[in-house]
């Protein structure tokens, strides 16, 4: 299917529209508050949180018989916030590091839930086909009012942030030193942790518990690459998570047989994996080429320098020289050779080699800087 | 010296059984430079996060000219272990000295034209004002340390805690340091420093306190920096002649 045939479709076709606009609103909630988890070094805080939601699904079912999607994310999310608090507690009141206390939690509350999972799909009467569907995810059963209810969560979480960015970025950034300045810093604590949840929780009917964390991290840490200030990071993972969210939707809508949830969850790491490689600054491609560069550059300045040791004994600094002397020089190529002579710095005529005026005087600025710093 | 600045009582602080801190009565004067020494373990930081409030003493209490410390946050800056912050964070050397006008400004207000300017006086005080735009990972260890230390400066208080400033800086970020703590000094500011380099404690400070788990002595530096108090600090026979 042509993309714009596809585009065309979304905003005709009423199912189609909605799981679009889903996905990319989640993708750029997720975003946006993905930046804080990676910046304050808690990654894993969302998976943490995500596989806690699952036990707080199966109880509120078992408890009020309903498969409505608000009333099962309102377990989650009490089940995810107490599995956050609990990860604070244990490591604040034990000698646990975080990552320990994460895969406890992580691990006692999603077998906890799966527990319960199959102990609703064994009930006789319960009509439990679709429960599992929170752990892999399933956009396809995105309604509208699901749509909204992440529209409102999502401005909600910008008016929080544009109000509170400055005590955001101190927290993250220094929290003791924004604790002498008079900021209660467990309170921002708090509103940024509460607002990971909810976004966690939204995104689980979508995405599922076991890939949600996915969705949190893989935008942030792909726009990290691109940007040094901390709010056009924020401004691209949310642009990047609901790329992902939209071109996730649409491969798998024209393919048959793929989910949505993985395949948002690889078009994002598409993205990290493209930015690693190739943003300007951290990517790896222009680092090894800026590394490659370098080594180069100071092969062909040690090799002029050492011709401007052997013509400095000369009267005429142009005199040729064999090339063969220079072959006992490491550092020496061929190819630098002829990249003087690009350069204009040397002249080659045979087997013989002569420094030009410019080259004369660029080796001997170099020699002085050298001697300047020895 | 007249006025009192920071006066500690009974201060106790421990991380779960073990005291770090034990029994701290401390007076500061004001307009003092004082250096905190003492050896690795002794609780030298953990004796000012207490004071500003950062750990929670079991025991103890502080008061900043004679008022509660969290009614007086306002007249104290803090200066961290450079080390305590994650460098790599996206953001540029004004922002951070920035941050320094954030107590001021309280809750949601964001910093305008006033603090900017204020924030890049702080910059060239201490000699970075060419670097106000470089991302912070990109600055040296001594350029790091001199944009903690703007910050505080930003913060125009009357009392200074630095955490290990000359902590494995360059030559020309102690003597950077080292001018401004004799600024802060003229203009009557008190100044408390956490300090390793015992050699350096006579030229740079006027007042000394020696500190292991338990106080040891507190005073001017002629009266009380010597190899008595040395040795009951750091447990050794101290006979290093240091030149006063």
């Amino acid at each position: 299917m042509e993309i714009i045939e596809y585009i065309k479709l979304v905003f005709s076709d009423y199912t189609l529209r909605t799981i679009t606009f889903g996905t990319a609103i989640l993708g750029a909630v997720t975003g946006m508050l993905g930046s804080f988890a990676v910046l304050r070094k808690q990654s894993l805080l969302g998976d943490a949180i995500s596989h806690a939601a699952l036990p707080g699904i199966a109880l509120a079912f078992l408890i009020t018989g309903t498969k409505d999607s608000n009333v099962l994310l309102i377990g989650a999310l009490i089940s995810g916030l107490i599995g956050t608090f609990w990860i604070r507690g244990i490591t604040s009141k034990t000698h646990l590091k975080s990552d320990t206390a994460l895969g406890l939690i992580l691990s006692v509350f999603f077998g906890f839930g799966i527990l319960l999972l199959t102990f609703i799909q064994k009930l006789p009467n319960a009509d439990q086909a679709g429960l599992d569907k929170y752990l892999f995810g399933q956009a396809a059963t995105l309604m509208e009012s699901d749509v909204w209810l992440m529209t409102l969560v999502t401005g909600l979480c910008l008016i929080v942030l544009l109000l509170f960015w400055k005590e955001f970025k101190i927290l993250l950034f220094d929290k003791d030193y924004a604790l002498t300045l008079g900021f209660n810093t467990k309170l921002i604590d708090i509103l940024i942790t509460s607002f990971i949840v909810l976004a966690i929780v939204l995104g689980l009917q979508t995405v599922g518990v076991v890939l949600m964390s996915a969705m949190l991290l893989a935008p942030a840490a792909a726009a990290r690459q691109w940007t040094n200030s901390l709010g056009m990071m924020v401004f691209l993972a949310a642009i990047l998570g609901a790329s992902a969210g939209f071109f996730g939707t649409a491969i798998s809508a024209t393919q048959s047989n793929l989910s949505t949830g993985p395949v948002i969850v690889l078009v994002a790491s598409v993205f990290v994996l493209f930015s690693f490689v190739l943003s300007p600054k951290r990517g790896l491609l222009f680092k090894q080429i800026r590394l490659i560069k370098n080594r180069n550059d100071l092969e062909l300045q040690k090799t002029l320098a050492f011709m401007y040791h052997i013509v400095e004994d000369h009267e005429d600094i142009s005199h040729p020289h064999a090339i063969r002397i220079l072959n006992n020089f490491q550092g020496y190529s061929r190819k630098g050779l002829k990249k003087l002579v690009d350069k204009h710095y040397v002249e080659l005529d045979g087997e013989m080699w002569s420094l030009t005026p410019k080259g004369f005087e660029v080796a001997s600025n170099l020699y002085n800087q050298n001697q300047k710093n020895d | 010296m007249g006025k009192i600045a920071v006066k500690v009582d009974d201060l106790t602080v421990a991380y779960n059984y073990k005291p770090v801190i034990w029994d701290i009565d401390l007076k500061i004067p004001e307009g003092v430079l004082m250096a905190i020494v003492g050896p690795n373990g002794a609780g030298k930081s953990t004796l000012i996060k207490a004071i500003l409030g950062i750990l929670k003493p079991i025991a103890g209490s502080v008061t900043i000219f004679d008022k509660p410390y969290k009614s007086q946050r306002k007249h104290v800056a803090y200066v961290p272990q450079k080390e305590s912050v994650d460098w790599d964070f996206p953001t540029t050397a004004l922002d951070v000295v920035m941050m320094g006008t954030y107590g001021s400004l309280g809750w949601i207000k964001r910093p305008g034209i006033k603090e900017k300017k204020s924030a890049l006086e702080a910059l060239e005080k201490v000699g970075m004002l060419s670097f106000k735009n470089r991302q912070i990972s990109q600055l040296s260890g001594g350029q790091q340390q001199r944009i903690f230390l703007a910050r505080a400066l930003v913060q125009d208080a009357s009392i200074y805690f630095m955490d290990e400033p000359f902590q494995g800086v360059d030559a020309t970020t102690e003597v950077a340091i080292v001018n401004i703590l004799k600024e802060l000094r003229k203009a009557g500011k008190t100044v408390v420093v956490v300090h390793h380099d015992l050699q350096t404690v006579p030229e740079y400070f006027d007042w000394v306190t020696f500190l292991n788990v338990k106080k040891i002595a507190t005073g001017p530096v002629k009266d009380i920096f010597n190899d008595d108090n040395l040795t009951k600090t750091y447990g050794i026979n101290y006979k290093v002649s240091i030149q006063k």
